[in-house]
């Protein structure tokens, strides 16, 4: 078998030396070629035309590869959602939540494609988008930019990329928002309710309160500026998030009978780390990725450094406030500081200096910390964090554009912030936007988790939520050579 | 003397252990085990194969408790244990010769505590 398989390879290789010659022979003819062609057309006007042509399909397929590149990161970032919300479950619900964090990208891709990207970049009134609502059918002549461009969802015709481009990126956006509540309900929800509760998150909220602001409307209008998400995206999920832990509860046995908090430890620390550094990872298609263009470089590079010295900064600030309120620096708030700085930059990542990052991602690492333990008194049951992470630093992150804000740093023309001599403009317009789309979000979120509860139940019944999800709603364990304790 | 041993449900640990710090039993060894007994498998699927699973995970309570003690420890692993359903576990209760206490060298009732 093996000398076959040799002999086969040697031919393979013969076969690659006499193509070549042959292709290099085929494409030195075809340069001969063009240059007579130009030879004889040669005229300066053509040429200027010709080069401006070349320079922007050039421009076209640069983008295109930049757009794709970054989405592919974003998508990325669900492995990391699913490796951090499992190591800081239990064993007991490890599968439950690998596969809610699975199935979440395909209940995205299915809703976003059918109505959401319709419903967000839509042509429509200040609410939401009402041209070529489904299945992205509109017409459109992308990649034409700007006034060239004519079709059904003009709000996005600032980038030059095909319409498959902008709604893959878009998607992966989308998807976003839904995996966030995953972490929150975590540990109780039945499988069933969460996928209808994702389902209509992504085809209708998620996507309305996105066309407040990316789709042009009311808040958009209003000047509200929010770069890569951390109000469209991020507080989005959270609130959404808030809505279903207040009608689910905490897990059995988080509140001892005097009321004081008993820590549910994660399983695998490891895993937190492998889900918190692909997350850090794919940020960087998240913010630098949310130019959809090259432009000339600039922007993205900007943009990829605040990114990463407000995680850096935060995680900085978040096991130093953990170390003085907790004694130990605790590993799970070194992780989420991380993440609480890459939501927290995500609306001003474009918009503010990198001194101006720094101290975003400081505040949002020590408020990571002190959200956690305050949820935890609220009796809100948060397994992962992700309200803190998501909601808190999410608001503190949109607010942050009105304290931090530079005008044109990359090319926005925000005005200036607070702290930067712009008065309460945009700040005010900042606080607007957060509340418009928290009181929007939680509200019809409320609505339908109730909804859902009445019609299909939300929490699984006590005996499989002691036993696990695992057993009890999939009939399978994660770990069945190694696992310890199904209950303590 | 006696020794306690109750094999229950796991999904009854935190419950029994409730049970039996009511009782005022705080004393307690609890492992891991695998067994089977009256209640069939649970079927587990993987990849759409179906296993009958015919060893159950259980949770085994190992006690040890003065005489006078007997009584609330068993009422309470009941308490805590009993659904009334095929598989609620069974506790056995042993005669104990002696017991020491590694720190002090105490024996007997004493050394129970």
């Amino acid at each position: 078998m093996k000398k076959l398989g040799s002999v086969f390879l040697i031919l393979i290789g013969f076969l690659l030396i006499a193509v070549m010659p042959a292709s290099a022979e085929e494409a030195a003819g075809q340069v001969a070629a063009t240059a007579a062609a130009a030879s004889v057309t040669q005229a300066p006007a053509v040429t200027a035309e010709a080069f401006e042509a070349l320079k922007n399909s050039m421009q076209v397929s640069i983008d295109t590869v930049w757009v794709l590149f970054a989405a592919v990161l974003v998508f990325f970032m669900n492995l990391g959602f699913g490796m951090v919300e499992s190591g800081l479950c239990r064993a007991k619900n490890t599968v439950n939540i690998l596969a809610k964090n699975f199935i979440v990208f395909a209940i995205a891709s299915a809703s976003f494609w059918i109505i959401g990207w319709g419903l967000m970049f839509g042509n429509g009134n200040l609410f939401m988008g009402l041209e070529g609502l489904f299945f992205v059918s509109g017409a459109d002549n992308s990649p034409a930019m700007g006034d060239a461009y004519a079709g059904a969802y003009a709000a996005i015709s600032w980038t030059g990329v095909p319409l498959w481009a902008k709604f893959l990126f878009q998607l992966v956006f989308a998807a976003t928002a839904a995996t966030i509540v995953s972490g929150v309900v975590a540990e109780r929800i039945k499988f069933l309710s969460f996928i209808v509760f994702s389902f209509i998150l992504v085809a209708v909220l998620y996507p309305i309160t996105g066309h407040w602001i990316w789709g042009g409307g009311f808040l958009a209008n209003l000047g509200m500026w929010d770069f890569a998400g951390s109000t469209v995206v991020h507080s989005v999920g959270g609130w959404a998030a808030l809505a279903g832990a207040l009608l689910l509860g905490a897990r059995i046995g988080k509140y001892r009978p005097d009321g004081s908090v008993r820590p549910i430890y994660g399983h695998n620390m490891s895993m937190v780390m492998l889900g918190g550094l692909v997350l850090w990872f794919g940020w960087f298609g998240f913010n630098p990725g949310s130019t959809m263009g090259v432009g000339d470089g600039s922007a993205i590079a900007h943009i990829a450094v605040t990114t990463s010295i407000a995680a850096a900064m935060a995680i900085l600030s978040s096991t130093a406030t953990s170390w003085f309120l907790q004694k130990k620096p605790d590993f799970t708030m070194i992780v989420n500081g991380a993440l609480a700085g890459l939501v927290a930059i995500t609306a001003p990542c474009a918009f503010v200096g990198v001194g101006s990052a720094a101290v975003i991602g400081l505040i949002a690492g020590v408020l990571v910390v002190f959200s956690i333990l305050f949820f935890d008194k609220l009796r809100i049951d948060d397994p992962v964090g992700a309200l803190s992470v998501h909601l808190v630093n999410g608001i503190w992150g949109t607010l942050a554009v009105g304290l931090f804000a530079v005008d044109n740093i990359t090319g926005a023309a925000t005005g200036n912030g607070l702290f930067f001599g712009g008065g309460f403009t945009l700040l005010g317009a900042q606080a607007i936007g957060v509340a418009a789309v928290g009181a929007f979000t939680f509200t019809a979120s409320l609505i339908i988790w109730y909804l859902i509860k009445l019609a299909l139940g939300m929490r699984v019944s006590r005996e499989e939520e002691l036993v696990g999800l695992d057993l009890g709603e999939h009939g399978a364990k994660a770990y069945p050579d190694f696992q310890g304790f199904l209950t303590k | 003397m006696k020794l306690v041993i109750a094999i229950v449900q796991p999904e009854k640990l935190t419950d029994v252990k409730q049970a039996l710090s009511e009782a005022k039993v705080g004393k307690m060894t609890v492992s891991n085990v695998i067994g089977c007994g009256a209640q069939g498998g649970y079927t587990e699927t993987y990849r759409g194969a179906v296993e009958e699973v015919n060893l159950l995970d259980k949770v085994r309570f190992e006690i040890a408790v003065n005489d006078d003690f007997v009584k609330p420890a068993v009422e309470a692993i009941i308490k805590g244990a009993r659904t009334g359903k095929i598989g609620d576990g069974k506790i056995f209760v042993l005669p104990m010769e002696e017991c020491i206490r590694v720190r002090t060298g105490e024996t007997g009732g004493d050394a129970i505590g």
